[in-house]
C-alpha cells in the first residue's frame, strides 16, 4: 500500500535523521515501529502522509508515486495518521464538529457527515460524547474521540504515533480492543509491549537511520 | 437525520444541554437575539449623554443581570476586576479637565466638568459590563461563536475567534506547566538581572511551543484534508426566531424610541 524507497531525511543537513531507509505496508498487515527516542519513528509516519519531505528517496502510495501537496491530499485521506497529542488534533468546538470535519473536507454534504458521525461514533462506543466540547474532554476520552475523527474519513490504512501512551489501564483495553477489531492495515509506532503482543503481524527496530 | 433528538430543536446542543438548570429568561432567548440586543443596548449607552439615561442604562443592566440569574458573586469579582483599572483614571479626571471650580483641596482645581465627565464613564462602563455579563457571559463560546456566523460575520473571524478560545486553555497550561518546573528548581521572582533573563526564556520557550503546537495543528488538519476551506455543520439552518425573541426585541425597540423621543 505504501512503500517508502531508499529515503533519506534530515532537519538539520549535518545530522540525518533517515538514511536510505526503506519499508513497505501490505494489504492487511500491522507493524510495530519501535526505536529510541529521537530516532525518527514520527518522522517515518509524516514522510508517508507528505507532511515532511524526503530529502533523497521515492515514496510510492495506494499505487502512484506522490511527489506534491496535491499528491499527498489523496493519500492522507486513505492513511489516516493519529496524532501524539490529542490537543492537536482536536481543534473543533465540538465532538460532532471534529469528526465532521473530514468528512466535510471531502466533499460529503452535511447529512451525509452527521450520518458518519453518528456511525463512526456509535460503533466506537462514544454516542454519548457527540455534542460535548473538545477541551474538556478527559485525557483517554480525547484519544478516543481523535481515533474517531481519523476513521471517520473512511481510511485504508492507519497510522499511530503512540496510541497508549499516557492512558489509563482501562482505556487502553479499549483502545486495544478497537485497533485489534479493525481490518485495516497499519503502522504503529510504540514501545507498548502489550501493543506489540496484541497488534503486530511484524515488527521493525530504527536504528540509526535504517530499519532492521 | 431524524436521529438529531428534539432536544435540541432550538438554539445551539449546548444551550439544550443546560436547560436542566431551571431556565432563565435569558437563557430562553436565542443566541443570535442576545448578541443583537447586547450591540443594541452597547450602542445606546455609549451615545447617550445625560447621566438620567446612563442611570436608567445601569438600572435595566442589573435588571437584565437578575433576569439571566448571574451567580452575583463572581460577578462581582469580575467587576472589581474593571473598577479597579479605572479608578485611576477616574480619579484624575475632576483634577485634569478643566472648567467650574468646585473646590480646591491641597491646591487641586476640582472641576465640576470632570466630575461629571467621571460620573459618565462609571455609569457608562458599568452599565456595558453587566449588560455583556447577562447577556453573552452566560453563553457557551460555542455557542456565541455559531450565533456570530448566523448573523453573517465573516467565517474567518469567527475560526480565528472559536481557534483562540480553544487553545488559550492549552498555552494557559504550558504556561502553567514551565512556570511550576522553574518553581520546583526553587526559582523565585526578586530583583536582578537573573529573574529577569529567567522570565525572558519563560516567555521565549512559550513562544516556540505555540509556534510549534501552530505547525501541528496544520498538520493534524491537512491529514484531514484541509485545504484552506471550512465547512460548518451546524445544518439546522436559520431557524425563525421564536415568539419570546420577537417579544423582548419589540419591547426593546420601544424602550429605544421611548429613551430617544424622551430626549434623555
Amino acid at each position: 500500500m505504501i512503500r517508502l524507497e531508499a529515503v533519506t531525511f534530515a532537519y538539520e543537513p549535518a545530522h540525518p535523521v533517515l538514511e536510505r531507509l526503506d519499508f513497505h505496508l501490505a494489504e492487511g498487515e500491522r507493524v510495530v515501529l519501535n526505536g529510541a527516542n529521537g530516532a525518527g519513528k514520527t518522522t517515518v509516519l509524516h514522510l508517508m502522509v507528505g507532511l515532511v519531505r524526503p530529502g533523497s528517496g521515492r515514496i510510492v502510495a495506494f499505487g502512484r508515486e506522490r511527489r506534491s501537496e496535491a499528491d499527498f491530499v489523496e493519500v492522507r485521506a486513505q492513511a489516516g495518521l493519529l496524532f501524539q497529542d490529542a490537543d492537536d488534533q482536536l481543534f473543533c468546538p465540538t465532538v460532532a464538529e471534529d469528526v465532521a470535519f473530514g468528512p466535510l473536507n471531502q466533499g460529503k454534504s452535511r447529512a451525509e457527515a452527521r450520518a458518519i458521525v453518528h456511525e463512526t461514533l456509535a460503533a466506537l462506543g462514544l454516542e454519548e460524547l457527540e455534542q460535548r466540547v473538545t477541551h474538556k474532554l478527559s485525557g483517554g476520552q480525547r484519544r478516543l474521540v481523535s481515533l474517531a475523527a481519523v476513521l471517520a474519513m473512511r481510511p485504508r490504512a492507519l497510522l499511530l504515533d503512540e496510541p497508549t501512551n499516557a492512558l489509563d489501564e482501562a482505556t487502553r483495553e479499549r483502545l486495544l480492543a478497537i485497533l485489534d477489531s479493525l481490518p485495516l492495515a497499519m503502522v504503529v509506532v510504540s514501545h507498548d509491549g502489550e501493543v506489540r503482543e496484541r497488534l503486530a503481524t511484524r515488527q521493525v527496530r530504527l536504528v540509526n537511520g535504517r530499519l532492521e | 437525520m431524524s436521529v438529531i433528538p428534539a432536544a435540541r430543536a432550538r438554539g445551539s446542543a449546548l444551550d439544550a444541554a443546560r436547560a436542566g438548570e431551571g431556565r432563565a429568561l435569558v437563557a430562553r432567548l436565542d443566541p443570535r437575539s442576545r448578541v443583537l440586543l447586547a450591540v443594541a443596548f452597547t450602542g445606546a449607552v455609549v451615545l447617550a449623554e445625560s447621566l438620567s439615561a446612563l442611570s436608567i442604562a445601569l438600572g435595566v443592566a442589573i435588571g437584565l443581570a437578575l433576569l439571566a440569574r448571574l451567580p452575583w458573586r463572581l460577578t462581582l469579582r469580575r467587576l472589581l476586576a474593571l473598577e479597579g483599572f479605572m479608578l485611576v483614571v477616574l480619579a484624575l479626571l475632576p483634577f485634569t479637565v478643566p472648567g467650574r471650580i468646585l473646590a480646591e483641596p491641597l491646591g487641586f482645581g476640582l472641576s465640576a466638568e470632570g466630575l461629571r465627565q467621571a460620573a459618565q464613564i462609571a455609569l457608562r462602563a458599568n452599565a456595558v459590563a453587566v449588560a455583556l455579563a447577562a447577556l453573552l457571559g452566560s453563553l457557551e463560546v460555542v455557542a456565541l461563536g455559531r450565533a456570530l456566523a448566523r448573523l453573517g460575520a465573516p467565517s474567518r473571524l469567527v475560526h480565528l475567534f472559536l481557534f483562540t478560545v480553544r487553545y488559550i486553555g492549552v498555552l494557559e497550561q504550558e504556561y502553567g506547566r514551565l512556570r511550576l518546573a522553574m518553581r520546583a528548581r526553587a526559582f523565585r521572582p526578586g530583583p536582578g538581572l537573573h529573574c529577569w533573563t529567567s522570565l525572558g526564556h519563560l516567555f521565549g520557550m512559550l513562544l516556540v511551543r505555540s509556534l510549534e503546537r501552530a505547525e501541528r495543528i496544520d498538520a493534524a488538519m491537512r491529514c484531514r484534508g484541509f485545504t484552506g476551506r471550512f465547512h460548518l455543520l451546524d445544518d439546522h439552518g436559520p431557524e425563525r426566531p421564536g415568539a419570546l425573541d420577537l417579544g423582548v426585541g419589540a419591547a426593546s425597540t420601544a424602550a429605544l424610541l421611548l429613551v430617544v423621543g424622551l430626549g434623555l
